[in-house]
């Protein structure tokens, strides 16, 4: 076989297994979350498909695909059909920039187990996780419904908030690293995690990471207790599919980019860097999924007050302090 | 703050531990129904026929009005009730027909899964409540 071919079929065999391993996981993360939630709740969770329930997710996939379609009179068609698409395509670039495992050697060929390791990846996360928001932001507005617009306006109001304080947690991990790189930045981890060495940066990050996912604490955007669905009352069938499927897969990449600025990415003793890198990702899942079973939402200008008077100050102050410490460390 | 979040966190995880969950797995398991649980009606039976006389107090006391009884003479000279119906989709279950039987021929059982594919299947006949 030709070089080219080799080279070519690892590539695209890497992205089918990245693509399955992606989409099933987001399923049964579904299927998981329901599951801990339910034993949280003193009740069994989903336990009828299957053994344990657990063929729910091909269920709930028939129900979805086979729903009526609807589509609201005088919403805005075609952002109205864009906006579910763009929640999830740029949920699942994100996963481009992660590295999963140390690189591989396969048939003489040193296969990098990243999609591609761009140099900036860090920018990548940061400007895809907001461009994440305006499949929200467009479905709330297409839907023509007071409800979803309610929802799309909290949640840009709520990315604004967070998304600062977000990245200035990231910066004292690319000043320790030196790179942009995830792949380096993972590297730069071999003996001490960030976690450890900038406990606030993770700390900070972490809480950033809760309200990226739009998730309990800070789930406003959707507050189906206010908000009927929030952003995506008016959407049914696959379009819903695809907004929750998102959702989920938002929330893996959010677990690996946990993982790999703070603890570590592939790097553990004994087991292979893959196995090190899952345990991981799924701990951080489950962390996400207990959270959420615990505690209640936060009120808007709760959220605005802590985004703002908080985080954002603390994280600059970490950036200054860290700085200081690694010029001081110079010399 | 700090301390108010791990102590939510550890009372949540302490709910996920296995052996805590209070739901009974239903059609498979199924709870004991007490002794006093109204479900559906009975009517007792003895050796040649039915306890009932056909005294009409039940149709007259049922406040849904679910009730329907025709009285008969039969060879021996007893009033029987020659129809005795119950009309379960009105039924709702009081217990007051059982209270009125002068003769205690009327009584409810703990058969609750009642539920049926047509209107004419909850029409209790007097032959389905000879049990």
């Amino acid at each position: 076989m030709p070089e080219w071919l080799i080279i070519g079929l690892l590539i695209v065999a890497k992205l089918g297994l990245i693509f399955m391993v992606l989409l099933t996981l987001a399923a049964y993360l579904v299927l998981a979350e329901r599951k801990i939630l339910g034993r949280m709740q003193l009740r069994p969770g989903p336990n009828r498909v299957g053994p344990f329930g657990l063929m729910q997710p091909l269920a709930d996939v028939i129900k979805l695909l086979t729903k009526e379609d609807f589509i609201p009179a005088r919403a805005d068609k075609w952002l109205f059909i864009l906006a579910p698409g763009l929640a999830a395509v740029t949920a699942l670039l994100t996963f481009a920039v992660v590295p999963f495992g140390p690189p591989l050697t396969l048939f003489g060929h040193q296969v990098p187990l990243v999609v591609c390791d761009l140099n900036i990846g860090v920018l990548f996360f940061l400007g895809l996780s907001s461009l994440a928001v305006y499949g929200m932001t467009l479905g709330g507005w297409a839907s023509n419904s007071k409800y979803s617009l309610m929802g799309a306006i909290r949640g840009l109001s709520q990315l604004i908030s967070y998304e600062l304080s977000m990245g200035l947690a990231l910066v004292p991990v690319v000043m320790l690293a030196r790179s942009f790189s995830l792949t380096d930045i993972v590297m730069a981890q071999a003996d001490v995690p960030f976690a450890l060495v900038n406990p606030l940066a993770f700390l900070i990050f972490l809480i950033s990471a809760v309200a990226e996912s739009k998730r309990i604490p800070f789930d406003l955007p959707e507050a189906e207790n206010e908000l009927v669905g929030g952003f995506h009352t008016e959407y049914s069938g696959m379009r819903f599919g695809l907004f929750f499927v998102g959702e989920y897969i938002n929330l893996i990449i959010l677990g690996s980019m946990l993982t790999v600025f703070f603890l570590g990415g592939w790097m553990g003793p004994f087991l292979p860097g893959v196995v090190w890198f899952s345990i991981k990702v799924l701990f951080v899942c489950f962390f996400f999924i207990w959270v959420r079973g615990t505690m209640p939402r936060l009120r808007y200008d709760q959220l605005m007050h802590f985004g703002w008077k908080i985080l954002l100050p603390l994280s600059l102050l970490n950036v200054l302090l860290t700085g200081a410490l690694l010029l001081w460390r110079q010399g | 703050m700090f301390r108010e979040f791990a102590k939510g966190l550890s009372i949540t995880l302490k709910h996920l531990l296995p052996g805590n969950s209070t739901t009974v797995d239903y059609p498979k398991v199924k709870l004991e129904m007490s002794p006093r649980f109204r479900g559906l009606h009975r009517l007792v039976p003895t050796q040649t026929r039915e306890k009932c006389v056909a005294c009409y107090l039940c149709p007259t006391v049922c406040p849904a009005k679910c009730i329907t009884v025709e009285s008969a003479e039969n060879e021996q000279g007893e009033k029987y009730p020659r129809v005795y119906k119950i009309d379960l989709l009105r039924c709702i279950f009081c217990g007051y027909c059982v209270e009125a039987c002068p003769v205690e021929a009327i009584e409810m059982s703990d058969e609750y899964e009642l539920a049926n594919y047509k209107r004419e299947d909850f029409n209790f006949e007097k032959e389905r409540l000879l049990r």
